[in-house]
C-alpha cells in the first residue's frame, strides 16, 4: 500500500478539518436521535410490557387457598365440607431472629424437635415471601397462645384456614376419596403456585379427585409491596377467594352412613340403586380409612397399619374388588334360557348333582323336580347345569353383558375393574383353548372364569328389577328415561317371581324377609368360592382367607321395584348367612329408618361400638403392638393416671382405655368366629352353596 | 443584560453552555434527591456542592489563556502517565486492582485525567506537526503510542470503559487532524476482525460475561443480566410522562442497582418518563454542539483540535452511558456526567468545559478574524 505522499498545505488541512468536523457533528446528532428513538421504543412501544414487569417486581402475591366446594347428597346434606382450622405459618422475609422465634414457637406449640428441624429445612429452601407452615390443625388454646404473642414474633403469621371435613368419616372414604397436599409432580406439570401454597389441598382419590378442578375455586391473594431485598413496604388490597362449586351427588347420605355401619366388622361392600333413574343411592366399601385423618396427612405407621390389614381398608371393593358372582348369576342365566326357548315349567330332576362325561358336578342338595322358578328359589345347580349345557355359554354371555356384567361404566372414579364375562372366543384368545362343557357348567353358576364387581352385580339386579337398561349415575340431575331391556316382560316376570320366592317362599334367603308391612324384598343369594376345593376341604371352614364369599343381590318392593342393591361380604361363608341380612336391614332402612336403626344399634353393641370407636381402638392397639414409642407413651400415661388415682383423683380413663385396647388387640388377633352376624336369626342353608369339582382332571 | 449594571466579567460569560450545565446538573440533583428516597443526603447535597465547586473551577480555568494549555499539554500528559503507572504499581503491591491514588483530600483517578490529557497532547502534537507531514509515518506513530500505552495500562486495571474512551478521544483528534481516511477505514475493518479475537484472548472473564449478557440480557435475569434488565424495566415502565417525582418503584424499592451512579438515567426516566429523557438528551447534544462550534470558530489548529476532542470526550461519556443503560451497549461502568453521583467524571467534564471556555474566550478576543 505504498504510494507517494501528497503534499498537504495548511489550507488543505483546515479544509479537511472542516469536513471531518462536520461529519462528527452529524454523527453526534444521529446518535442523539438514535438514543431518543431507543428511549421512545422502550417507554412508549414497550411500556405495557415493562410496566407489567415493574409491577411484578414490586408486588408480591401471597395466595389464599380457596374454600373447596362442598359435596352434598341428593337432599343437600353435606358429605364433604370445610371446617375452620387454625394454623401458624412463618413468612421468611419478615423473620428477624430465626432461632429465638423458633424456640418460642416450639415451646408455645409444644412442637417435637423433628418438626422444628423440618421447619428449619423448609425455611432454608423458601422463596422469601412464601409462607412456610409451622403447624396446622391447632386447637384454639395453642393458636390463641401464638396469636397473642404474634406482635413480639416478627415473621410469625397465625392464620385461619379451612380443612376438609367428612362428617361420615370412613363411611364415605371410598366414595369421596380424600384430599391432600399436591405432589411435587403435579406442581412441576402445572407450575401453579397455588399448589404449593400452605394449606391448599387437592383431591387425591374418589370423587374428590375427579371433580377436583370444579370444587377447587379461585384463590384469593394477599398483595404486598416488597423491595428487592424482600423487605415488606406495605400491604395492598387483598383479593378475596372464590369458593369452589358445590357438587350434588345422587347419594343418600343417611343411607350411605347406615350401609357403612351395617357392614359392621366384616370386610364388604354395599351398592344401592334407585331403579327408576339409575341413581346410586349408596356405595360403600368397608372397612375403610378415615378420610379426615388422611386429609391432615397420615402418619407412616397408620399407613402401614392400613396396608397390612387383610380386611383391605385401602381397597374400594365396590368398584375394584372382583368376585366370582356365584349363584347371584342364576336369574340372569334364567333370562338367557327363556330367550333361547327353554320352557319355564320344564322340569329337571335334581338328585344332588349333574354328570358330564365321567365327572360329577355337584349340587348342594337333593332338590328333586325343579322348574325354573323353584331352581332360582332353591339355587339348584343341577337345573342350571343341565339347561346351561343345553343352550351353551355363548348364548348366555350376551345376556350377562346386557345386564351390566363386564361392562365399563362412565363413572367419576379414578379406577374401576370390569371383570370378565367369558365365552368361547374369549377363551380362545386368552388361553388358546376350546371352550368346554365344563367351562359352561362352571360359568353358569358364576364360578370359573366369571368375575364381576359388586357394583356390576347391583347394576344387574337393578336392570332385572326395572326391566330397563339403567345406567348408573352419581351426580344429581335430570335423567332421560332409560330404554327397556331387550327381553319380553313375561320373561322378566318369571325371573322376578323366582327371586321373590328366594326370600318370600321356601328359598335360600327366607331368613331375611323385610320386617315391614306391605313391602317385600326379592333377591338371590350367592356363595363364591375363593379357591378350588381340594380333598375334603370346603370353603366353609379353615383359615379365613380360604373361606367362601357371601353375596346377595336384591330389590324391593317385589310388586313395583324401586330400589335394587348388592351386598358382598368377603369370606362371609355364604350369601344367605352373611350378605342377605345386611341387605334386609338396608332396604328396611329405606322404608322404616327407626326400625332398621334399632336393629343396627343392637348389633353394634355386640361388635364393640360404632365404626369410629372400633377404628380408634384398633389403631391404638396396633400402635401399641408396633410402635415402641407409642407403647411407652401409653405406659407413661397409665402410670400417671395410676399416680393420680393414688392421690385420690377419680380420673383413671387413660389406664382403663389402655386395658381395653389390649383386649381388643387380642380379639383382633384371634381368628373370627364363624357366625359374626349372630344377632340376625338365620337358618343355615348349606344347599345354597355351589360346588365345583369339574376343574380337576 | 444591560451593560453597566452587570459587571463585564459576568456579562462576558458564555451563558449558553453554563445554562445547559446548570440544567443538566440541577436535574441530576433532583433525581439524586429522589433516589435517596426524598432526601438531600447522602447524594443530592454533595452533588450540588461539587457541582458548584467544579463549575467555579471551570470558570476560573476559562480565564487561562490558550497558550498555557499549549505549553502544559505534554508535561501534563507525562505527569498523568506517571500517576497511571503509579496506580498500577501501588495496585500491584497492595495486591488488587486499584484505580485511584489517595491524595488525602481527593481520591484521584489518573485514568480519568488521562481522557483529558490525551486530547491536549494529541492536539498539541498535530499543532506542532507541519501540515506537509500529516500523511507521513511521523504523523501516526507518536500519537498512536501516546494513546495506546495509557489505554493498555487502563485495560490492565481493568477498566475497559475508560480505556475505550481514551482511545476514542485520541482517535477523534487524529481523525480531525487529517490523517489519511484509509487508515480509519482499515482500522474499522481491523476492529471487525480483532474484536472477536480479543473477546476470547484479551477480555477478563467478567468482561466477557458482560458482553454475553449485553447480547442476551434475559438469559440471566437474576444474575449478571440483572442490571440491564432492571434498567430497561425502569425506563420502559416510566412511559411518556413517568411515574412522577418520588414515585419510581424500581429505584425506591432497590430493584434497580446503581440507581444513583451509572444507572441514574434509568432512575430519572422512571419518574420523568420519555420527556425527562429527551430533556437530558437534547441538553447534552446542545452542549456538545456548543463545543463543536467553539472548535469550528477557533483560530489556532490547537484550539480547533482541543475543543473538538474535548467535545467528543463529553459525547462519549454521554453516549456510552445511555447506550449501556438502554441495553444498546454492554455494561462498562461509564457514569453520566453531571447527573450521576460521583466527583471524578464531573471533575473531568468540568475541566473540559473550562478549557473549551478558555478557547472560546480566545476566539472572542481575536474577534471577527476567521482562521
Amino acid at each position: 500500500m505504498k504510494r507517494p505522499n501528497r503534499i498537504v498545505t495548511e489550507a488543505q488541512q483546515s479544509f479537511t478539518f472542516s469536513r471531518r468536523s462536520f461529519f462528527l457533528t452529524s454523527a453526534q446528532l444521529a446518535v442523539g436521535g438514535l438514543l431518543a428513538a431507543r428511549m421512545g421504543w422502550l417507554s412508549v412501544a414497550q411500556n405495557e410490557k415493562y410496566t407489567l414487569l415493574a409491577e411484578d417486581n414490586r408486588i408480591n402475591l401471597t395466595l389464599i387457598p380457596p374454600r373447596r366446594g362442598w359435596v352434598v347428597d341428593r337432599n343437600g346434606k353435606p358429605l364433604a365440607l370445610n371446617k375452620t382450622t387454625f394454623r401458624v405459618d412463618i413468612i421468611p422475609d419478615r423473620l428477624a431472629d430465626k432461632d429465638r422465634v423458633l424456640d418460642e414457637l416450639q415451646s408455645l406449640l409444644a412442637l417435637p424437635q423433628e418438626e422444628v428441624d423440618q421447619i428449619k429445612e423448609d425455611l432454608g429452601k423458601a422463596a422469601g415471601f412464601q409462607p412456610v407452615q409451622v403447624a396446622d390443625n391447632l386447637d384454639w388454646d395453642r393458636f390463641a397462645a401464638v396469636s397473642i404473642r404474634a406482635q413480639d414474633l416478627p415473621g410469625v403469621a397465625p392464620a385461619q384456614s379451612y380443612a376438609r371435613f367428612y362428617p361420615e368419616g370412613a363411611g364415605v372414604a371410598h366414595l369421596l376419596g380424600y384430599v391432600g397436599a399436591a405432589s411435587a409432580k403435579q406442581y412441576e406439570e402445572s407450575k401453579d403456585t397455588l399448589l404449593i401454597t400452605p394449606g391448599f389441598k387437592v383431591g387425591k382419590d374418589g370423587i374428590e379427585k375427579t371433580v377436583d378442578l370444579l370444587v377447587r375455586g379461585e384463590p384469593g391473594a394477599k398483595r404486598t409491596e416488597v423491595s428487592a431485598r424482600g423487605k415488606l413496604i406495605r400491604d395492598l388490597a387483598t383479593r378475596p377467594d372464590v369458593s369452589g362449586k358445590t357438587i350434588r351427588l345422587t347419594i343418600d347420605a343417611n343411607l350411605q352412613a347406615f350401609a357403612s355401619r351395617r357392614l359392621g366388622i366384616e370386610s364388604g361392600s354395599v351398592t344401592v340403586f334407585d331403579c327408576l333413574t339409575g341413581d346410586i343411592l349408596a356405595m360403600t366399601s368397608m372397612p375403610a380409612y378415615d378420610p379426615n385423618s388422611f386429609s391432615d396427612g397420615i402418619g407412616r405407621l397408620e399407613w402401614k397399619m392400613l396396608q397390612q390389614d387383610d380386611y383391605l381398608p385401602l381397597l374400594n371393593k365396590t368398584l375394584q374388588g372382583l368376585y366370582p358372582p356365584g349363584s347371584t348369576l342364576k336369574p340372569m342365566v334364567a333370562l338367557a334360557l327363556l330367550q333361547n326357548g327353554v320352557e319355564p315349567d320344564e322340569v329337571v330332576y335334581c338328585n344332588g348333582g349333574y354328570t358330564l362325561g365321567n365327572r360329577t358336578f355337584r349340587c348342594l342338595g337333593r332338590h328333586g323336580p325343579m322348574t325354573m322358578r323353584t331352581a332360582i328359589m332353591k339355587s339348584c345347580n343341577t337345573y342350571f347345569y343341565a339347561m346351561g349345557k343345553r343352550i351353551g355359554y355363548d348364548a348366555i354371555a350376551p345376556v350377562a353383558k346386557q345386564l351390566g356384567l363386564g361392562q365399563e361404566f362412565d363413572l367419576p372414579f379414578p379406577s374401576q375393574r370390569y371383570g370378565t364375562v367369558p365365552d368361547s372366543k374369549w377363551k380362545q384368545k386368552k388361553y388358546g383353548k376350546e371352550w368346554s362343557n365344563a367351562d359352561t357348567l362352571n360359568a353358569t353358576i358364576g364360578q370359573g372364569y366369571m368375575l364381576a364387581s359388586p357394583f356390576q352385580l347391583a347394576v344387574m339386579s337393578a336392570r332385572i328389577a326395572s326391566g330397563k337398561m339403567l345406567m348408573p349415575h352419581i351426580f344429581a340431575g335430570k335423567r332421560k328415561p332409560a330404554p327397556p331391556l331387550p327381553f319380553p316382560p313375561e320373561h322378566l316376570a318369571i325371573v322376578r317371581e323366582g327371586m321373590d320366592m328366594v326370600v318370600n317362599a321356601a328359598g335360600t334367603a327366607v331368613g331375611s324377609r323385610l320386617p315391614l308391612e306391605g313391602v317385600k324384598m326379592a333377591g338371590k343369594t350367592g356363595t363364591a368360592q375363593v379357591r378350588r376345593i381340594e380333598g375334603s376341604q370346603r370353603g366353609q371352614s379353615g383359615a379365613r382367607k380360604y373361606r367362601d364369599h357371601g353375596l346377595f343381590v336384591c330389590y324391593a318392593p317385589t310388586d313395583n321395584p324401586r330400589y335394587a342393591a348388592s351386598v358382598v361380604i368377603d369370606h362371609g361363608l355364604g350369601g344367605a348367612r352373611a350378605a342377605a341380612p345386611v341387605a334386609k336391614d338396608i332396604l328396611t332402612y329405606l322404608y322404616d329408618p327407626a326400625k332398621a336403626m334399632a336393629a343396627l344399634e343392637a348389633l353394634e353393641a355386640g361388635w364393640g361400638g360404632n365404626v369410629q370407636q372400633r377404628m380408634a381402638k384398633k389403631q391404638s392397639a396396633w400402635m401399641a403392638a408396633n410402635d415402641p414409642r407409642y407403647a411407652a407413651e401409653q405406659a407413661a400415661k397409665a402410670a400417671e393416671a395410676e399416680a393420680a388415682n393414688a392421690a385420690g383423683a377419680n380420673n383413671s380413663s387413660n389406664g382403663v382405655t389402655n386395658e381395653t385396647d389390649t383386649r381388643t388387640a387380642v380379639e383382633n388377633a384371634k381368628p373370627r368366629q364363624a357366625t359374626p352376624t349372630a344377632a340376625s336369626p338365620e337358618p343355615p342353608l348349606p344347599q345354597a352353596t355351589p360346588s365345583v369339582e369339574g376343574e380337576l382332571p | 443584560m444591560t451593560p453597566g449594571i452587570v459587571p463585564p466579567a459576568i456579562a462576558n460569560l458564555s451563558w449558553r453552555p453554563i445554562l445547559l450545565l446548570l440544567l443538566i446538573g440541577g436535574f441530576g440533583a433532583i433525581v439524586l434527591y429522589s433516589a435517596a428516597g426524598g432526601s438531600m443526603t447522602p447524594w443530592a447535597q454533595s452533588h450540588i456542592i461539587r457541582f458548584g465547586v467544579f463549575l467555579t473551577l471551570a470558570l476560573v480555568i476559562s480565564r487561562i489563556s490558550e497558550t498555557f494549555w499549549k505549553d502544559i499539554a505534554f508535561p501534563l500528559y507525562v505527569v498523568v502517565l506517571i500517576l497511571l503507572i503509579g496506580v498500577e504499581v501501588v495496585g500491584g503491591i497492595s495486591g488488587g486492582s486499584q484505580r485511584w491514588l489517595d491524595l488525602g483530600f481527593i481520591r484521584l483517578q489518573p485514568s480519568e485525567l488521562m481522557k483529558l490529557a490525551i486530547i491536549l497532547a494529541c492536539a498539541r502534537f498535530y499543532d506542532l506537526l507541519p501540515a506537509g507531514e500529516i500523511r507521513g509515518w511521523t504523523a501516526i506513530w507518536p500519537p498512536a503510542v501516546a494513546v495506546g500505552f495509557p489505554a493498555l495500562l487502563v485495560i490492565l486495571q481493568p477498566d475497559l470503559g475508560t480505556a475505550l474512551m481514551i482511545v476514542a478521544g485520541g482517535l477523534s483528534v487524529m481523525f480531525l487532524a487529517g490523517l489519511p481516511l484509509r487508515l480509519f477505514i482499515a482500522g474499522v475493518i481491523a476492529i471487525a476482525i480483532i474484536s472477536p479475537l480479543s473477546y476470547f484472548f484479551l477480555l477478563h472473564e467478567y468482561q466477557r460475561k458482560r458482553v454475553l449478557i449485553f447480547l442476551d440480557p434475559e438469559n440471566d435475569p437474576l444474575g449478571a443480566g440483572y442490571h440491564i434488565t432492571q434498567s430497561k424495566i425502569a425506563i420502559g415502565s416510566g412511559g411518556v410522562f413517568g411515574k412522577g417525582f418520588l414515585n419510581g418503584s424500581q429505584s425506591h424499592l432497590e430493584y434497580l442497582p446503581e440507581g444513583h451512579t451509572d444507572f441514574v438515567f434509568a432512575t430519572m426516566a422512571e419518574e420523568w418518563g420519555l420527556l425527562g429523557g429527551l430533556v437530558i438528551i437534547f441538553s447534552f447534544i446542545a452542549f456538545i454542539r456548543w463545543a463543536m462550534n467553539v472548535s469550528t470558530n477557533a483560530k489556532s489548529k490547537f484550539g480547533k483540535l482541543t475543543a473538538a476532542g474535548l467535545g467528543m470526550t463529553i459525547f462519549f461519556y454521554f453516549t456510552i452511558n445511555l447506550m449501556m443503560v438502554m441495553g444498546l451497549a454492554p455494561v462498562v461502568g461509564i457514569p453520566l456526567p453531571m447527573v450521576s453521583h460521583g466527583g471524578t467524571a464531573m471533575l473531568t467534564v468540568m475541566l473540559c468545559v473550562g478549557i473549551i471556555l478558555s478557547i472560546e474566550r480566545e476566539n472572542r478576543r481575536i474577534g471577527g478574524l476567521r482562521y
